[in-house]
């Protein structure tokens, strides 16, 4: 076991981590904000709308 | 113009959610295959692992084109089971020179990683021609052509440089007389074979397949499997000292 | 059509006439120097290609056909659907095609005298075409056909280029034709799944590369405010596969006129990208892009909005984000490092959770319409298609913990986990848009609903002959490999091991031949949907606009 890989499994289990954790949060909070509503709302129709 | 600025926001609009697509899809990439090159216990520090003589490699060529790995496996896990079915388990040190490697997903068949020198050129002549013939409930299928074919090995030198390219350590003199020693290895009668024997110390020379007229398919793809797994001597392999 | 006598040369006309004229001479000089006669057959099936797409450009000139077709007409947007149904009727014929090689293969398992003995007739060359073909050759050209006709629609504008679309699915299909004869003639990388060689991957690079101008060009074009989230999952899929296609793919040839190349990384390395490549096949190429059709199908046979919006877009970055990670799984107790298998154990049991987020989505969408899945067999082959993929995206992260995996690599369990998310989710969910495609397309109504509903009961009660076949076959072999007697040897030879395999693969051709029965059921309904006489002006969702092709 060389110290690079020490190093490396550190970064990974806490870096790594957290910066998923807060990747996650950002797309959950996207997809949550009350102001971006209409706008998926808009959107999930676009398939159902008809051209005439 | 409006129209034509709302457009390009769009535009944006597409190649923002092609960047967020490139970098999500980028970290695990980058964070599971960079770190095998540079991590220096990637590759256990062995002896005796050498590049394939120009008649293995071409054996090792017809395992690929005929899709071997479909049904064999070369990779032994360190399972009890498994070490006692087919010897000590798979180091990455074996497959170091294997370009594509080799380790299948799949054993319809047992796995190859260690079948060299387990049976005789012979059975393995009668095995590949006709299966049933040597193993009557199995369900391989037979390559009689490869007893007819005769091995193709104008290129050889080609095969040699271009594997140099990547770092794999041949000779000049290795690279010079790749056709001929492709031909030499499987006819040890030759005069070709004593040059052979100079270039590659301790390697198998004879004739696979039995038949003294000509190197066939044959010749190449037993003098591959004959050689499949017996480079690393295990009496001498230091495991503690390659522990990851 | 009014006729324009005199006009030049479009700068796209131009472009490919070039570039497909190039192509030929390229060819020829190829065909006419190399001693490899798969090569030189293959350079000759290029050469061809091309000069019958240069042809049909300068007869499309010289007829003097339109400048371009109209964007619009009387302000409804002027769909190009003439690759959407080319695209369509390929899957078809793929479909089939790769389902008859895999009965084939499966029947050479259980009576191997069916190999013939021959080269090109054997197992190993035999089971890569049957996994291109119904990967790349069925679910590529319904991937192709539906994007572009997905896109179509969610953008409401027309996509650019007259030639372009028909490049991306015929060129698409020459390189299916050039993979494919290649693996039986003996041309192969030996990487699985990324099996075709260097000069057939330049290939599929190039029309990649136009795929994905098309499908952005049409994008870029649109009507609407919003990309709609199928799409995002389609680009997902083309942006991925060119990222992963390459880098799996990075070799280089013994020389210009050999078929043969060698790959860059070797051994550890190659393994763990290759993994890295398979995985994410089945990530992007049989999960992100059947989403797509999942996201758009789905909603618009049920005449209903997806059921959350929000829900599929964490399920997006989710899902392209983790799956990424998951390929080292493939290699548990391997000579890889085991931190990179952890790592891609770690997240294969993540990825569980994007994966139902979507399942829920797509079955949620029924909500209040549950009663559809008893009137209208095509919305049901689709939603039985979802609750397939829940099904193997369960299944895969269990088979991916290290000790689970330690009893179900290298068996027919790993078969049994593919073919229910390959006939299960991919095959339902393209047999379901295929069912809702041709219709729409030929403004015909589906020839019979009872057909369809006889193709979901064949071919399901096929999909779980097969699934349970390999699954107890893969257990008992997984089992009896580790087997030990009372004296403590082991118990079984392998050979043991393959006699007891017998009956179960004979069950797994059945149920493989009860699937293509169930497609060869759709092709004809299909077929005699375009025949009949009888078009839908009742029913809404067909806009009734014929391309100008």
């Amino acid at each position: 076991m060389d110290e690079t890989y020490v190093s490396l499994a550190n970064f990974a289990q806490t870096g790594g981590l957290l910066y998923f954790m807060a990747v996650f949060a950002a797309i959950v909070v996207y997809a949550v904000w009350p102001g971006n509503k209409k706008r998926f709302d808009e959107a999930s129709s676009i398939p159902l709308r008809e051209d005439d | 113009m409006s129209a034509w600025k709302k457009h390009e926001i769009f535009e944006k609009n597409s190649l923002i959610l092609i960047i967020g697509i490139v970098i999500a899809i980028s970290i695990g990439g980058l964070v599971e295959i960079v770190p095998l090159y540079y991590l220096k216990s990637t590759i256990e520090k062995t002896e005796g692992v050498r590049p394939y003589t120009p008649l293995e490699l071409a054996g090792r060529n017809i395992y690929v084109r005929e899709g071997c790995y479909t049904c064999h496996s070369q990779m032994i896990r360190p399972l009890r089971d498994e070490l006692e079915r087919y010897g000590n388990y798979s180091l990455a040190a074996e497959s170091m020179y294997d370009r594509p490697f080799q380790w299948g997903s799949k054993r319809t068949g047992p796995d190859l990683a260690r079948v060299g020198g387990k049976y005789s050129d012979q059975w393995h002549k009668d095995h590949l021609v006709n299966p049933r013939s040597v193993s009557p409930t199995s369900v391989m299928p037979g390559y009689p052509f490869l007893v007819k074919n005769e091995l193709t090995t104008r290129d050889m030198k080609d095969h040699l440089e271009l594997n140099v390219l990547y770092g794999v350590p041949y000779t000049e003199e290795q690279i010079a007389n790749a056709k001929a020693d492709a031909v030499a290895q499987a006819m040890p009668d030759s005069d070709a074979a004593e040059g052979f024997e100079e270039r590659y110390p301790g390697v198998a020379l004879r004739d696979f397949d039995g038949n003294p007229d000509k190197v066939t398919e044959m010749d190449a793809l037993i003098a591959y499997l004959q050689m499949l797994g017996t480079l690393v001597d295990f009496k001498l392999y230091d495991e503690k000292a390659n522990l990851r | 059509m009014v006729k324009q006598k005199a006009r030049y040369l479009t700068l796209e006309e131009g472009g490919f006439a070039t570039l497909l004229l190039a192509t030929v001479v390229l060819c020829l000089i190829i065909a006419g120097r190399t001693f490899d006669q798969v090569l030189a057959f293959h350079a000759g099936v290029v050469a061809v290609a091309s000069a019958v797409g240069a042809f049909y450009i300068f007869r499309r000139y010289f007829d003097g056909e339109k400048l371009r077709a109209p964007l619009e007409i009387d302000g409804k947007p002027n769909y190009n659907f003439g690759p959407v149904k080319v695209g369509a009727w390929l899957s078809v014929f793929w479909g089939i095609a790769g389902f008859l090689v895999g009965l084939i293969i499966a029947l050479q398992l259980a009576y191997p005298v069916l190999n013939l003995d021959l080269p090109w007739t054997s197992f190993g060359r035999m089971r890569p075409l049957h996994t291109s073909a119904v990967i790349f050759a069925f679910g590529g050209n319904v991937l192709i056909a539906s994007s572009f006709y997905v896109v179509q629609r969610t953008c409401r504008a027309r996509m650019p280029g007259e030639i372009l679309p028909w490049l991306v699915v015929l060129g698409y299909n020459v390189f299916i034709v050039i993979a494919g004869t290649g693996y039986l003639l003996g041309v192969t990388q030996g990487k699985e799944y990324a099996e075709p060689e260097w000069y057939a991957d330049w290939l599929l690079t190039i029309v990649w590369v136009f795929y994905l101008f098309a499908f952005l060009g049409t994008i870029w074009r649109r009507r609407e405010p919003h990309i709609y989230v199928a799409n995002w999952f389609y680009l997902a899929f083309i942006v991925t596969i060119a990222v992963l296609h390459i880098f799996n793919n990075a070799s280089l040839p013994v020389s210009l006129f050999s078929t043969k190349s060698y790959i860059v990384w070797a051994g550890v390395q190659d393994a763990m990208v290759q993994w890295w490549y398979g995985h994410n096949a089945v990530g992007f190429f049989l999960t992100a892009g059947f989403l797509a059709i999942m996201y758009y199908f789905i909603p618009k046979r049920a005449e209903r909005p997806v059921y959350s919006y929000r829900l599929s877009i964490v399920h997006f970055w989710a899902l392209i984000f983790i799956y990424i990670w998951a390929g080292p799984h493939h290699l548990h107790y391997t000579a890889l490092p085991q931190w990179a298998s952890t790592l891609g154990m770690t997240f294969s049991i993540i990825l569980w959770m994007p994966s139902w987020g979507g399942m829920i989505n797509g079955l949620m969408t029924l909500s209040g319409a549950w009663d559809k899945m008893r009137t209208d067999p095509v919305l049901r082959m689709m939603v039985v298609s979802v609750a397939f993929y829940g099904m193997s995206t369960f299944e895969g992260p269990v088979m991916s913990i290290r000790e689970v995996n330690g009893l179900s690599h290298y068996t027919d369990w790993t078969i049994g986990h593919v073919h229910a998310g390959a006939l299960g989710w991919v095959g339902y969910i393209s047999f379901g848009a295929l069912y809702c495609l041709i219709p729409w397309l030929y403004n015909k109504k589906l020839y019979s609903l009872r057909l369809v509903n006889a193709h979901f009961w064949v071919s399901t009660l096929g999909i779980v002959l097969y699934i349970c076949a390999m699954w107890v076959s893969g257990i008992m072999q997984g089992l009896m490999w580790r087997a030990y007697d009372s004296l403590g040897f082991l118990e079984y030879s392998f050979i043991e091991t393959v006699d007891a395999m017998h009956p179960f693969y004979v069950i797994r051709a059945l149920g493989g031949g009860m699937f293509l029965l169930g497609a060869l059921f759709m092709a004809y309904n299909l077929i005699m949907t375009v025949r009949s006489k009888e078009s839908e002006e009742t029913v809404a969702d067909t806009s009734g606009l014929v391309a100008a092709e």
